[in-house]
């Protein structure tokens, strides 16, 4: 199991370190650079000028050689745009509030869709049942920014119960921070809970038929002793197979709900620093979300040793 | 799976070999199934629709999609059903245009992706090797994020606008099918009537042409089909977010992004876009539910949601 981790972790890293060096050598193949963007039209030579400022005259080799060394001591560089903060300022501001709304939408959209799917389960073929299977397929292929704007019409426009956007760090108070979140965290969780009620229905469905279930009732267990301790334990194996997937897809809800609700995060500070073409920006933001991603792969794929020993990684 | 090949030409063993005739009938059957499922019928129904409007859009469309006007923000009304933006634009026209750009952004994508996918899945899978080293290492890659993801990396680095955009999705997606594929051809490849194929001097390109390639199709199709779903989303998020295509282009993601300013006035902006997305996604993954079910495809990791 260790040396399973070690390997995971190995792993990890490279898979980030080509991400990141693709991404460094593939932003500097494509013609155009972001001086000459903002510059060559007006003032060649003071994109020029700009350009040897940051280093971007030099071959790519040695820019690559002295971004790497830099990162390995921390340093991202800074952003070429505005006031030329750190990139690891931006970043670090944005971490909390990417992993504050990951964290809502990830516990809200599971609690929601674990009981879901069992209700849906247990009542087959109810009205109740009807709904939720199509309230989840509905969550399949509705865009999650366009929930997110339906949200902000009916609970902030029109209700005016919850903010339309922005974020409050957790030191201004709970409520501010949390009411700021429950609707970006809906939207983003969406289809995390879509795929979760599905497969924790069908999976309960097939556990409900298995004969140490009937032993279970024939012992004369209370059914929601049968259901929730006997089936729902046993459920839950094949629901955390697809856990990787659904996290992925919430991590990348809120890439795109930050934009929606004009939350700082990670995923705003992405997208802003490509339409700036800020290029040490984007590399940083990439590193970041690549790590997160990646990160959050491995977490999942070592909880299923945990609750399954049957499942025992080799190499 | 035991017999991967039953699933693809029929319901039934037996059609493995190239017969017309099985053929003919398992295609026929293949369409009976479709009709039978309703959900998928209805499906069909809209898609069609959909095409008929991006198709003859021209003819559709009450006004011109870009022609500004000084009825702004007008609700929902006989002379603009889904009423106007801020530049008095009829929206209507705008999303009949829009289906144009989703539909062809969403087909051409995927169609892009899988041969690509195919290709790289065969030679990884019946060469094995060096070649299935090196191309699994990078589809592993690809496979530690989701697609859209990848999209807005590729985005990050080559730029925004249409051609841009289609190569993102395109190599975004590519990884889904050479997986499929791969796994299939590992299967295939020792199959008796590959090894009897091969018995009788059939060369390695012949049999990756006419045994192996044909057999892979089911899950292809299926996986194709809700690739296209989810390339359609991809562009509308890409768009939305503003790396997608040019500024005033009518496509649904950018209507919406568009909206944003005028949600508290104008629900239509909102309502609109967003529903031409849902609805025609929806009916791709009703049709994609119910091709599923009849090629038998099964794979769970890849049952609830591409990645």
């Amino acid at each position: 199991m260790s040396r399973y981790l070690i390997q995971r972790v190995l792993h990890a890293f490279v898979v980030i370190w080509l991400v990141v060096t693709l991404v460094f050598f593939l932003l500097r193949a494509v013609p155009g650079d972001p001086f000459a963007a903002m510059l060559a039209d007006v003032d060649p030579a003071a994109a020029e000028a700009l350009k040897a400022k940051w280093g971007y005259d030099q071959p790519v080799y040695v820019q690559y050689y002295l971004w790497l060394g830099n990162l390995l001591q921390g340093d991202l560089g800074n952003s070429i745009y505005g006031s030329n903060v750190s990139v690891s300022r931006i970043i670090l501001e944005a971490i909390p509030r990417t992993l504050s709304l990951a964290f809502i939408s990830f516990t809200l959209a599971l609690t929601v869709s674990l009981a879901a799917g069992i209700i849906s389960a247990i009542r087959r073929y109810s009205l109740l049942d009807h709904t939720v299977t199509l309230t989840a397929f509905m969550g399949l292929s509705m865009p999650d920014f366009w929930l997110g704007i339906l949200l902000i019409i009916v609970f902030a426009v029109k209700l005016g119960w919850l903010p339309a956007i922005g974020y409050k760090p957790i030191s201004d108070g709970f409520w501010p921070w949390l009411s700021h979140l429950i609707l970006p965290a809906i939207a983003s969780g969406m289809a995390f809970a879509a795929i979760i009620t599905r497969m924790t229905r069908s999976a309960m469905l097939e556990v409900l038929q298995t004969d140490y279930i009937k032993v279970a009732r024939a012992k004369g267990l209370s059914e929601n002793t049968v259901v929730l301790v006997h089936a729902f334990k046993n459920a839950l194996i094949p629901v955390i197979t697809v856990m990787g997937i659904a996290f992925a897809l919430l991590m990348s809800g809120t890439v795109i709900i930050e934009n929606v609700f004009a939350i700082k995060g990670l995923g705003r500070v992405l997208i802003q620093s490509i339409l700036n073409r800020d290029y040490p920006v984007v590399q940083g933001a990439i590193l970041v979300v690549s790590v997160l991603f990646v990160f959050s792969n491995l977490a999942v794929d070592v909880l299923y040793t945990v609750i399954d020993p049957r499942i025992r990684y080799t190499d | 799976m035991t017999e991967p090949v039953s699933a693809v030409t029929s319901m039934e063993p037996g059609s493995i070999m190239d017969g017309g005739e099985v053929r003919e009938r398992s295609r026929w059957l293949w369409a009976r199934y479709l009709w039978l499922d309703k959900k998928a019928v209805i499906g069909l129904v809209v898609l069609t629709v959909m095409v008929i409007a991006a198709v003859f859009a021209p003819i559709i469309a009450t006004h011109d999609p870009n022609e500004q006007t000084a009825d702004f923000l007008l609700p929902p009304s006989l002379e603009h059903y889904m009423g106007t933006d801020d530049l008095g634009r009829d929206l209507f026209s705008r999303i009949v245009y829009g289906a144009r750009i989703s539909l062809f952004i969403g087909v051409s994508t995927v169609l892009i992706a899988a041969v690509i996918g195919i290709f790289l899945g065969l030679v990884a899978g019946y060469r094995g090797g060096w070649a299935d080293s090196i191309i699994m290492r990078y589809i592993d890659l690809q496979w530690a994020f989701p697609n859209f993801i990848i999209a807005v990396y590729l985005v990050a680095v080559f730029g925004t606008g249409l051609a841009n955009v289609m190569i993102a999705i395109s190599l975004a997606f590519l990884d889904d099918f050479a997986r499929v594929v791969r796994a299939m051809v590992l299967t295939l490849r020792e199959q008796e009537f590959v090894l009897a194929a091969r018995a009788i001097g059939a060369s390695d390109s012949r049999i990756q042409r006419r045994h192996i390639l044909p057999n892979t199709m089911a899950p292809v199709i299926v996986q194709a089909t809700v690739s296209v779903s989810y390339a359609i989303l991809a562009e509308a998020g890409l768009s939305f977010l503003g790396l997608g295509v040019k500024p005033n282009t009518p496509t649904w993601g950018l209507i919406l992004a568009d909206a944003r300013s005028f949600i508290s006035r104008a629900w239509w902006l909102a309502i609109f876009p967003g529903l031409a997305i849902t609805v025609t996604v929806l009916s791709i993954n009703f049709v994609g539910d119910a091709l599923r079910d009849i090629l038998d495809v099964r794979d769970q990791s890849r049952e609830e949601a591409p990645h």
